[in-house]
């Protein structure tokens, strides 16, 4: 071993999947590996690595790793670059496949048959899978199977994605051959990089792909009359940005409105959990920890799922369907007037559920400058842990009256808080232009708008459960842990005999609190919130179960969150409040976003560029609002 | 005559692409996507106020592209 680092390789044969975007590999894997699938990073950089394990019928089980698509092996961006590197077994902690299954995308063989070259190029055993076939056939493109495979010199097995025995007969084969021998019987030598960046080697799979299609009588443009009349629509001038602006409030409405009950239900599990332990368990400091402590923090957070498994839902329907690129197509004008391309637009949806899903999702900008200013502003965007922060201040002190037209008030002031993040976003991206730009390349495009699909309930699912299990493994880990440790910053030192205050402020979290007070002084926030921002840096949804043990912990007894806005209304100005919701719009993200942002430029100079802008800014939004409050007597 | 130039809906042939071997490699994206000489290539739609960006059919797939990235795409003179 030449590096110092050890990876752990799980047993059994790797089948890798390669192909394009959007030929419905990912459909493919879904099918093959089910519900087996298992969702993390790639080794030191944030790239979804997606595994599955598939049986086959004599009991050998595999691992299918489904690769990130590439148009070809020169790579660009981050993701195709993994895609590469594990390929040529130069990725960290992977070991190089000992079967790979190219996909097809039986519509579009010029592009991706040049793919399918190229990997042969690799020396790797190869299974060409020709996916769609059943589009294709529908289209009027009848490919002859056996000749394509005499041509290719390599086996070709006819697959469609999206049905049931879709793959039976690519299971059939894998049962028949032995995927351990088939590696060592092929040409395994390492590839040589030199073979990779040849130009002689495009220009020859080019003429190969040409001479393929010809002899096969494929050579002939497609059309697709179904995509192009939806298009007519939905990508109209006029039409196109009406219907996106529809859609787009119908999602928002449907993360508050759909989400109520099930928050509601999860909230009132918790409370009545608290309750019971309250009642049956004797009053000692394990009941505090347990009650205060991880019940009120867990519940506090576990309350988000229902809206983030929402915007989720939505934002993998219009992934599935074909939406979100044209979408991001309408958007591009737009995007373009502060330097960015309509590729931001998706990884900048993603953010208003959780920062982090949506700072990985840039990994398929291309452009460097583009992913970076993405990134840096990506935490603007409201996030979901936010929401309970702005309910909490929204309900204690903006009052439940309508407007003209029946415009909800308290609906109105959440709206212009998420406008404000948005505006703040595209301000600091179009500074960003005026500095940067000189120093990178200019923004590109080319993205594909791929046929539109009906999406498959199943796939969905699958990426719903990802989402879900995603949340709560961080619920369990880190956001019990600052729960736990706020617990007990807040319950120790145990005040002197005969202290008057309550008993938190002469705790760590007094202390901290009371030490930071001077700082936060000017922008009107009192030590008890000062306190609560210090966990808030961690996950930003603890402010609320923070505020709630401060204040529980202050109090005699103990108090649940319900009773927070009420708490808050009577000891806390107006001015203080509108300054804190200026301070949550800009504050500085959460400890794990600063974590992705730094695995994902690699460095420490974007993270603490953001942390220090994100800081500055909130520092001055919160400053101005509450002067402009105090001077206007709220 | 360049893909930035024609007018929409009307099926033409790639000839070449430039910008290659650039820095920027602009040139060989286009070529990994699919705008490889010969290949059938129309111009289906233009953005807001007849800018950016453009939809291009390209073979068998859509692509949105840029002004500057369509004006790589070097076009047969005559339209099929």
């Amino acid at each position: 071993m030449s590096k110092a680092t050890l990876h752990f390789i799980p047993s059994g044969p790797l089948v890798a999947l390669l192909g394009n975007p959007n030929c419905g590999k990912t459909a493919l894997f879904n099918l093959l590996t089910g519900s087996r699938q298992k969702v993390a990073n790639y080794a030191g950089v944030t790239v979804e690595r997606r595994e599955g394990r598939l049986t086959l019928s004599h009991g050998l089980t595999l691992r299918v790793l489904d690769l990130p698509g590439v148009y070809s092996l020169y790579p660009r961006s981050l993701d195709e670059r993994i895609t590469c590197d594990v390929l040529m077994g130069q990725a960290a902690g992977e070991k190089r496949p000992d079967l790979v299954l190219c996909v097809l995308d039986a519509t579009n063989l010029r592009r991706n048959l040049r793919l399918v070259l190229a990997a042969k190029r690799l020396g790797l055993p190869c299974i060409v899978l020709l996916n769609m076939s059943d589009v294709a056939q529908k289209l009027g493109l009848n490919i002859p199977i056996k000749a394509l495979s005499e041509q290719l010199q390599l086996p070709v097995i006819a697959t469609v994605g999206i049905q049931s025995h879709g793959v039976d007969a690519l299971k059939a084969y894998l049962d028949q051959i032995d995927i351990s021998n088939a590696s060592s019987g092929a040409s395994l030598n390492s590839p040589s990089r030199a073979a990779l960046s040849g130009e002689e080697h495009n220009q020859l799979d080019n003429q190969k792909v040409k001479a393929i299609l010809q002899s096969l009588q494929l050579d002939q443009a497609i059309p697709d009359p179904f995509s192009e009349k939806i298009d007519n629509v939905l990508l109209h001038p006029i039409a196109g940005p009406l219907i996106l602006t529809a859609v787009l409030f119908l999602i928002f409405q449907a993360v508050f409105s759909w989400a109520t009950v099930p928050m509601e239900l999860i909230k009132s599990g918790f409370d009545g959990f608290g309750a019971l332990v309250v009642q049956y368990c004797p009053d000692t400091w394990w009941r505090s920890l347990l009650v205060n402590g991880i019940v009120a923090g867990m519940g506090g957070v576990l309350v988000f799922l229902p809206q983030i498994l929402i915007l989720f839902f939505f934002i993998l329907l219009l992934e599935e369907s074909g939406y979100l690129p044209r979408a991001a197509f309408l958007l591009d004008r737009l995007m373009s007037v502060v330097g960015l391309s309509g590729r931001s637009f998706i990884p900048l949806l993603s953010s208003f559920a959780c920062a982090i899903p949506g700072i990985m999702a840039t990994r398929s900008i291309s452009n460097t400058r583009d992913r970076i200013v993405t990134i840096l502003i990506a935490p603007m965007m409201t996030c979901s842990a936010r929401l309970p922060v702005y309910a909490l201040l929204i309900s204690a002190f903006i009052p439940q009256k309508t407007l003209a037209l029946g415009v909800d008030f308290q609906g109105l002031v959440l709206f212009l808080l998420y406008l404000l993040g948005i505006v703040g976003a595209m301000g600091v991206a179009w500074v960003l232009k005026h500095f940067m730009n000189h120093r990178f390349a200019p923004t590109t495009l080319m993205m594909e708008l791929p046929t539109y699909h009906t999406p498959r309930i199943k796939n969905l699912a699958i990426g719903l459960w990802q989402r879900c299990e995603i949340f709560l493994r961080r619920v369990g880990g880190v956001i019990l842990l600052l729960t736990m440790s706020l617990w007990v910053l807040s319950s120790f030192p145990v005040p002197p005999m005969g202290a008057s205050g309550p008993a938190i402020q002469y705790s760590f979290a007094g202390m901290l609190g009371q030490a930071l007070a001077p700082l936060f002084e000017p922008i009107g926030f009192n030590w008890q919130i000062s306190i609560a921002l210090v966990p808030g840096m961690a996950a930003r949804e603890v402010v609320v179960s923070s505020l709630a043990t401060v204040y529980a912990l202050s109090a005699l007894g103990t108090q649940s969150v319900q009773a927070l806005p009420a708490l808050i209304a009577k000891s806390w100005s107006v001015a203080t409040a509108l300054s804190l919701l200026a301070w949550f719009v800009f504050a500085p993200q959460c400890l794990s976003t600063i974590a992705a942002v730094k695995r994902e430029t690699g460095g420490w100079k974007i993270p603490l560029i953001m942390l220090a802008y994100l800081f500055a800014l909130a520092y001055v939004a919160s400053w101005i609002t509450y002067r402009t409050s105090v001077y206007l007597g709220f | 005559m360049n893909l930035s130039q024609v007018c929409l809906n009307h099926l033409n042939r790639v000839k070449s692409v430039s910008g290659h071997r650039e820095t920027s490699s602009l040139g060989r994206q286009l070529e990994d996507i699919g705008f490889l000489p010969g290949e059938t290539v129309s111009l289906l739609r233009r953005g807001f106020m007849g800018g950016e960006p453009l939809l291009v059919r390209i073979g068998t797939s859509t692509f949105a592209l840029r002004q500057a990235e369509a004006r790589l795409v070097e076009l047969e003179e005559n339209p099929l």
